[in-house]
């Protein structure tokens, strides 16, 4: 249930969006508006008409006011028919797996331009220059910046930025220049375009486009330099772009261009990046700032997000500096804290608004090139868009080559041949060079010419460089990466690893990334974190990782016991879904990983389909599966304790829980962290502790009669193991016994009522809950049952299908 | 020499011989008076042979959690020759950069078996510094020692999260190596082929790598 409102709410913030996006277009646009409404007023107004000639004085029974909602509606339209036309390609997974989206998107968009044309209709004024400089971009660029992997981008932070401004930089002016040597040439008649406006033109194709490359990237999972660098280049690229469009366009508009106006434009460059990137930092640290104080409000926290970000964004475009850094750098400081401080719920909605709206706007600006092709007459100039066609291709390669070897020497893992082609090959050109070109001011007299042009060079790029990209780095076999590391050895080793890496650094006093990263940590720890984050809790990531993974074991605990309890009659209708995926799990039981895998994910399972790019690359230091972690335990957490009040044997199913071998040592932090989230009264209903109440409810019910007290026996045995155990302190024995008592093996190796006694006196948060309960033996009546049954607890992923059976 | 790219510990060696032949003594004067923190624990040490206490006193190592693993790692015999024992009192400058010779990134064009080695020698490092007595497996109370280090800087994290997290690593470890296990099995500690195998995933030579040849001498002698 609560997802069903979740997606509502979603949908509500989509609509919202919408309207807020048509508003805009009708504020922002308005004298175009008007222009295009009046040519479909025409159309209308007979209907619109029709009552108030018939009788002016009555109230008419029925009106259409066509030209009140008309922009609104359109882009309404318009955007649904793209999110169709999305919904459409995934119906069929396999064509997105060899055809990238953007294709299929220009081609339906082409199909549709075709439908209009022939009715003769003109597409809507929906690509207006504020409108997508207002607020197109600012989406599109906040999805990418918000959703940048933090830490392996910082490790290529120089290389990133090299190419992203050294790169578009010898992009724009190497093609802008070759162009205009072309334009000397008298066959092509295209003397009369100067050097600005080809220079202006050079850098709208020069923006690259990540979305299709990423995606493929992805999938082949490409090793994570090239992928990051890529990602990076794209974002950072297309600030450049946008700085060098503003300033050409400027230019361009200049008749006489002197000496001085030069060097003023190379000083406003950095001007404007720079102080881009301050204003984003500002805002960034406002934004987690604020989100300390959200705790009690927890349904605005998306929406602080979102205003921050484009706050920066308005604001910087206020003053003219780069509206695109500072978005980004806000979503990239803000992220990490921001995360932290807000609740689960408002975490998904952030990441899923973002992403939606980003892909939403992308979408819309490649569909609607689709339609433009068609629809708008062209200047077709052959020698000019060849020219620009190929200059785009040579320079790309050329700048790939010539800039690696510059930067290699500075890389600790150098680019080889393999990289550099593939770097170079993913020059895709996108949605943000069409929405410039489209967006150029009419006193730009080759206006038709760049648009054509660019048209031709992103259908080019998208369709055949998209196309062949996947199965030419499959046959070139550049080197992968396994981003899946989710095992806690291979987490201490890279902490292990990186502090050796530090501390050697620190030896020979040599600066490198790990040094910096590491005083970074320092400070942030220190400071950063104190301010920022309401309850500031330094955790390391191997901590994090191995909560998750006991977690995940928990889960399957309990998965296993709605197995359990789906076959016996006592629940019918609400488990049918997890019935369903118990039986399917007995039907597949070679296949363990997986299902562990399904099952132990299947809460964000959602995201993981829609943020393809994003979310697969979680980072074992990435906040997300720490957030995920802590807000699902909270939920588990707080299912337990609900589950205690609703029925006196819900105490059970806590204590059983409590008891279990992998929760029983649990760390005293983890527990404090949950009371947290439990103070709040509002913490998350979410589909976690509503999936888990039932089965617990009713397996208290049920196993109440199954077990009768006899439970006396067991204890003593298990408690014998204890104190071998305690001999045999030194040697590692992988029974589970030893470890559930690992933590409390001194006190309680009486009993295992002790035990989780002892736990939960630790935990200030639920020590009530376990005052309510008197020492029952039906309490941990399950407990041995379970012990006799399993005997690793982390072992348990390979082991419990065949448990399966003995429990039933 | 900045492109130059050693493959082996060896031509590493070597090369850095070349260069600091190159290097004059006053310009060597310059580096150590401006920059005490470069090669800190050798100048500490006045040129004499470096020993432990004076890893100590290098003011930057004092943060780190793992200081102590990192700093006996210098003076692991292990690190020096193949079946070395024991560990020694001091160290010259060769021994000193034999260990960084672990920290070499590997070259542009390497062969897989030349990958392979890389990744031994790497991870036989990092082994070697869990391994503390040297008996070739890392038992579960090396381990447990190396992950409380690891979290010492954590803070309100206590000794029992450490203990939880080594044994849930090492019983991760007996079900990668050994698979199924009866109960009264006994997991004695991670061997070295063990220790290559749960940590396959882990693409260690391109991450365990100090770039040492990027400084521009002159630059820094300035």
């Amino acid at each position: 249930m609560p997802y069903v409102f979740y997606l509502r709410a979603i949908h509500f913030l989509m609509l919202c969006e919408i309207l807020s996006l048509g508003y805009g277009a009708n504020v922002g646009m308005l004298p175009k508006a008007t222009g295009t409404s009046s040519s479909n007023l025409p159309q209308w107004s007979p209907k619109g008409d029709a009552h108030p000639d018939s009788g002016a004085s009555t109230l008419p029974l029925f009106t259409l006011n066509y030209p009140r909602v008309q922009i609104p509606l359109e882009i309404t339209l318009w955007v649904l028919l793209a999110s169709f036309a999305k919904i459409g390609f995934h119906v069929y997974h396999k064509i997105t797996v060899w055809v990238p989206e953007s294709c299929l998107l220009i081609s339906i968009g082409l199909i549709v331009g075709g439908i209009m044309h022939s009715v003769h209709e003109e597409p809507p004024a929906v690509l207006t220059s504020n409108m997508f400089f207002l607020y197109m971009l600012p989406l599109i660029v906040l999805d990418s910046g918000y959703f940048m992997p933090t830490r392996p981008f910082f490790e290529n932070f120089g290389t990133v930025l090299w190419f992203a401004v050294v790169g578009t930089l010898w992009n724009s002016i190497g093609i802008g220049i070759s162009l205009f040597a072309i334009c000397q040439i008298e066959a092509f008649g295209v003397q009369d375009i100067n050097l600005q406006e080809n220079l202006l033109f050079a850098s709208i194709i020069s923006a690259v486009e990540p979305v299709a490359v990423l995606t493929v990237f992805e999938d082949i999972s490409i090793h994570e330099q090239l992928y990051i660098v890529v990602f990076g280049e794209c974002l950072f690229n297309d600030a450049v772009t946008v700085v060098l469009y503003n300033l050409f366009n400027h230019v361009a508009e200049l008749h006489v261009v002197e000496a001085g106006d030069v060097f003023l434009g190379i000083a406003r460059f950095f001007v404007v990046g720079l102080g881009g990137m301050l204003f984003g930092l500002l805002f960034g640290f406002v934004a987690a700032f604020t989100t300390r104080f959200t705790g009690k409000v927890r349904e605005i926290e998306p929406l602080i997000i979102f205003l921050y970000s484009y706050l920066a964004y308005l604001i910087a475009e206020l003053v003219a500096i780069s509206s695109i850094m500072a978005i980004v750098t806000c979503a990239l400081t803000m992220k990490y804290y921001v995360e932290e401080n807000v609740s689960q719920r408002s975490c998904t909605t952030i990441r899923h608004v973002i992403k939606m709206v980003g892909s939403v706007s992308e979408t819309l600006i490649f569909f609607f090139l689709g339609v433009v092709t068609i629809t708008t007459d062209h200047e077709w100039n052959w020698g000019y868009i060849l020219f620009s066609l190929l200059f785009t291709l040579l320079w790309r390669g050329l700048g790939i080559l010539v800039l690696t070897q510059i930067i290699n020497p500075f890389r600790t893992i150098p680019f080889n041949f393999k990289d550099q082609f593939g770097l170079a090959f993913c020059g895709l050109r996108g949605a943000v060079s069409f929405a410039l070109a489209y967006t150029l001011p009419d006193s730009i007299g080759p206006k038709k010419l760049f648009i054509t042009g660019t048209i031709v060079i992103i259908i080019f790029t998208v369709f055949i460089q998209g196309i062949t990209i996947r199965p030419l780095l499959k046959l070139m076999n550049v080197r992968k990466t396994n981003r899946n590391l989710e095992t806690i050895n291979v987490e201490i080793h890279k902490r292990l690893m990186e502090h050796t890496v530090a501390g050697i650094e620190d030896l020979c006093g040599q600066w490198s990334h790990y040094y910096w990263k590491d005083k970074f940590m320092k400070f942030n720890n220190r400071f950063i974190r104190k301010i920022l984050i309401r309850d500031n809790r330094p955790e390391s990531s191997i901590v994090a990782l191995y909560k998750k993974l006991e977690l995940q074991n928990t889960m399957e605990i309990l998965d296993s016991m709605t197995g359990d309890i789906s076959a016996t009659p006592s629940l019918i209708s609400l488990h049918e879904e997890r019935k369903n995926a118990s039986k399917s799990r007995k039907v597949l039981p070679s296949d363990v990983r997986n299902m562990h895998e399904l099952l132990s994910k299947n809460m964000y399972k959602i995201r993981q389909r829609t943020v393809s790019y994003t979310n697969k690359h979680s980072l074992p230091n990435d906040v997300t599966a720490k957030e995920i972690l802590i807000r699902r335990h909270t939920s588990l957490r707080r299912s337990l304790r609900a589950g205690s009040f609703h029925s006196p044997h819900g105490n059970k199913a806590s204590q059983k829980f409590l008891s279990l071998p992998v929760n029983s040592r649990l760390p005293p932090g983890r527990f404090s962290h949950a009371g947290d989230g439990d103070n709040e009264p509002e913490m998350n209903l979410s589909s976690v502790s509503s999936m888990f109440r039932h089965p617990q409810r009713s397996s208290s019910r049920t196993t109440i009669p199954l077990r009768p007290l006899g439970s006396l026996k067991v204890v003593s045995s298990s408690v014998k193991v204890v104190d071998e155990e305690n001999e045999k302190q030194r040697g590692y024995r992988s029974s589970h016994l030893r470890s559930s008592f690992t933590s409390s093996a001194q006190q309680s190796s009486r009993s295992l009522y002790g035990s989780t006694r002892n736990i939960s006196d630790e935990d200030g948060g639920s020590e009530h809950e376990e005052q309510e309960s008197p020492p029952d033996p039906h309490a941990w009546v399950q407990d041995p049952q379970n012990n006799s049954d399993m005997q690793h607890p982390l072992l348990r992923r390979s082991q419990w299908p065949p448990q399966k059976p003995q429990d039933e | 020499m900045r492109y130059a790219r050693p493959n082996n510990a060896e031509e590493l060696k070597a090369t850095i011989r070349a260069t600091w032949a190159l290097i004059t003594p006053e310009q060597c004067h310059r580096l150590i008076d401006s920059m005490p923190r470069r090669i800190a624990a050798v100048i500490q040490a006045k040129g004499a042979p470096t020993k432990r206490d004076d890893f100590n006193k290098v003011q930057d190592l004092k943060d780190n959690p793992i200081r102590s693993q990192i700093v006996e790692a210098f003076f692991d015999r292990r690190n020096f020759q193949k079946d070395g024992v024991g560990s020694m009192e001091e160290i010259g400058f060769e021994e000193f950069l034999t260990v960084m010779s672990y920290f070499r990134a590997p070259a542009l064009h390497t062969t897989e078996e030349q990958r392979e080695e890389i990744r031994r020698a790497k991870l036989r490092f990092l082994f070697n510094m869990h391994d503390t007595d040297n008996d070739g497996t890392i038992t579960l109370e090396e381990y447990r020692h190396v992950v409380e280090e690891l979290l010492s800087r954590s803070g309100s994290l206590g000794k029992e999260t450490a203990k939880g997290i080594a044994d849930a690593a090492m019983l991760e470890v007996a079900s990668i190596s050994v698979g199924h296990m009866a109960p009264d099995e006994f997991y004695e500690g991670i061997t070295f082929e063990d220790f290559l195998k749960i940590l396959k995933e882990l693409e260690i030579e391109t991450r365990m790598n100090i770039r040492f040849l990027n400084m521009d001498t002159t630059v820094l002698c300035k």
